[in-house]
């Protein structure tokens, strides 16, 4: 052993469940660092090797080459659908999504409520940044009244575009969700408090304990038009009131 | 061998059950709803897997899920519903999973009926969702041939890693007839090192997926798909022919209609026409060469079917328009008669040659 192993301590580096490569994400997206807790989270309870990930369309939708567990690319919208069979058959393997607004609200909302309602004992990470990420900025289920996007140039006009949806809220209310958090990773406290709902959601799931889902408030600066961490601040500001950070079920805790 | 007399419908989720099927997803309609109910009542005693889904589009991404991790599964429904799977199943095959689907044919379009149809010929052979890809098709006309189709649509989907399709209808789902079951069914095993099933830290991790961004690389994965199609073209067309060595007229009917179509060529006969069936059993891949070797020395053919006229198309390719093809049909749920196609093929014909 030379000297400098002896005297240095390793303190960061990539997790083992995080593939090697560069992302296709643009810069000042959040999507690597939920990426990251992910990997992070599988890591530390040593499960890539049970680990079954399942990425639906959306910018997300190329996170097969980003994970080194077995990965499963589903249609628009039908993760949970997707997860849903995956578990059934393997009951043992640890399974997740990874969704985001227009995937998980809009197209998808019928697979994600259902599964959530069964009970479904899988995790769902869900990116909840407001927009269609990947088709340019569109509107999404989430999208905040009043703002901007190619579809709403005018600003979300609730009397014709209807209402952001609480997803976190509303899957409180299913008997089958065991845990539903939303958390963000707009600073350092956040990031670790999305860190630890991430790996309990992973946590109920090898207890068997139902559907867990983690929202994470995140940002898309090319469609939002602004820079990463003037972003952040958007969030910070317009996305935190309107989607409060929190636990909104844990079966354990009641 | 025991002889069980047996719905349509619960003989061949029971034939699934003994072909090793571990899963069903499944939404409730008629006419094929049995195959649920039977699946419900029997999976949990074998430690299968039964799941009532929210939707079509549900229970087909279910399949999708379970086929990823190498598991035998299946799904059925009606025609309204196969079109809601639509894309699941173009996603399935563009991902290269083995499944078993069943359709048990109603009449439409839309909403349509609940009665016997023949309609969706097209959508099975032809577009069962978006892009280049095929799906084989059996064409069962006896519950006994349900079940006996059922082991080897399980089987060609392993083989060829694709999905396969039981394209029944109301009359053969609802119908009951006296089955046998192999004694004891051996459960052929297949490579399944592609699935996403856990690596377990022993190899390198797998990924289904049909999303190819390069042009020229997804154009070679299709190009491969269909090198695929061609070994199942030549070897997998399967028809069975009647009475059609001598025929001067030859039928050409699948599923229900040709039990009904058989009966005409029986009466035909009887009245000195010369008259053949050619029966096909899988209708992708078409099998054109029973046809055209069933049809050498006729002099036409006549199509039946239980829509306006689907099948037609493909009796016309595969003799290349040679000879003259008549159609005769009944639509939205109406089964033709022995007597009817009798009449057409008397009209065909001219009559009685001796």
């Amino acid at each position: 052993m030379s000297n400098t192993e002896k005297t240095t301590k390793k303190v960061f580096t990539r997790p083992n469940a995080l593939a090697d490569v560069p992302t296709h994400y643009c810069p000042g997206c959040t999507h690597g660092i939920v990426h990251r807790l992910i990997a992070e989270a599988i890591d530390e309870l040593d499960c890539l090797g049970d680990a079954i990930g399942v990425c639906p369309v959306g910018c997300s939708v190329m996170a097969y080459d980003y994970f080194n567990c077995d990965m499963i690319q589903a249609p628009h919208g039908r993760a949970p659908a997707v997860a849903t069979g995956v578990k059934r058959a393997k009951p043992d393997n640890i399974v997740f999504t990874y969704q985001g607004d227009g995937d998980l609200a809009a197209i998808g909302t019928g697979e994600t409520v259902h599964a959530a309602t069964r009970g479904e004992n899988i995790t769902i990470i869900f990116i909840n940044n407001t927009t269609y990420g990947m088709t340019g900025g569109q509107m999404a289920p989430t999208t905040l009244p009043g703002q901007v996007t190619q579809t709403t140039p005018y600003g979300r006009d609730t009397d014709t575009a209807g209402f952001p949806i609480r997803v976190s809220e509303m899957l409180a209310t299913l008997d089958g969700v065991a845990y539903a958090e939303r958390v963000s990773v707009d600073n350092i406290k956040n990031v670790n408090r999305a860190k630890k709902a991430i790996k309990k959601a992973f946590e109920y799931q090898t207890q068997k304990k139902g559907f867990t889902i983690i929202e994470v408030l995140s940002t898309c600066p090319t469609n939002w038009g602004l820079d990463p961490v003037k972003s952040l601040k958007w969030l910070e500001e317009n996305m935190m009131p309107y989607y409060p950070l929190g636990v909104y079920k844990d079966k354990e805790a009641q | 061998m025991e002889r069980n007399l047996m719905k349509g419908n619960e003989a061949l989720a029971e034939a699934a059950i003994r072909a090793g099927c571990k899963c069903f997803f499944g939404y409730p309609i008629t006419p094929q709803t049995e195959i649920s109910a039977y699946m419900a009542k029997r999976m949990p005693k074998i430690g299968g897997v039964f799941l009532q889904a929210e939707s079509e589009i549900g229970a087909i991404n279910m399949v999708l899920g379970a086929a990823s991790t190498g598991t035998r599964v299946m799904t059925s429904s009606s025609s309204p519903g196969i079109s809601l799977k639509a894309e699941g199943i173009s996603y399935i095959a563009g991902s290269d999973l083995p499944c078993v689907i069943i359709n048990v044919q109603r009449g439409g379009p839309g909403l349509g009926g609940i009665q016997p149809s023949q309609a969706d010929y097209w959508q099975a052979t032809k577009a069962l969702g978006h892009g280049d890809f095929h799906v084989i098709v059996f064409a069962p006309s006896t519950v006994q041939e349900m079940v006996d189709l059922v082991t080897k649509a399980f089987d060609l989907a392993d083989i060829y890693r694709m999905p396969t399709m039981i394209l029944a209808d109301g009359l053969l789902g609802q119908m009951m007839e006296p089955v046998t079951f192999p004694d004891q069914q051996s459960i052929n095993e297949y490579d399944k090192s592609w699935a996403a099933d856990g690596h377990k830290n022993k190899r390198k991790h797998n990924i289904i997926n049909s999303l190819i961004l390069s042009p020229e690389d997804l154009e070679k994965s299709v190009q491969e798909r269909f090198e695929r199609y061609d070994k199942i073209a030549k070897e997998e067309a399967m028809a069975q022919c009647y009475l059609t060595d001598d025929a001067d007229i030859v039928l050409v009917a699948y599923g229900a209609t040709a039990r009904v179509t058989q009966s005409a060529v029986d009466l035909a006969r009887e009245k000195g026409i010369k008259a053949g069936l050619v029966r096909p059993q899988t209708l992708w891949p078409f099998p054109a060469d029973h046809i055209r070797t069933a049809s050498e020395n006729a002099s036409s053919l006549l199509c039946v079917e239980m829509s306006m006229g689907q099948m037609i198309d493909d009796v016309k390719l595969a003799i290349n328009c040679s000879k003259p093809v008549h159609f005769y049909g009944r639509t939205g749920g109406v089964i033709p008669t022995p007597t009817e196609i009798l009449t057409e093929i008397e009209n065909i014909s001219g009559g009685a040659k001796e």
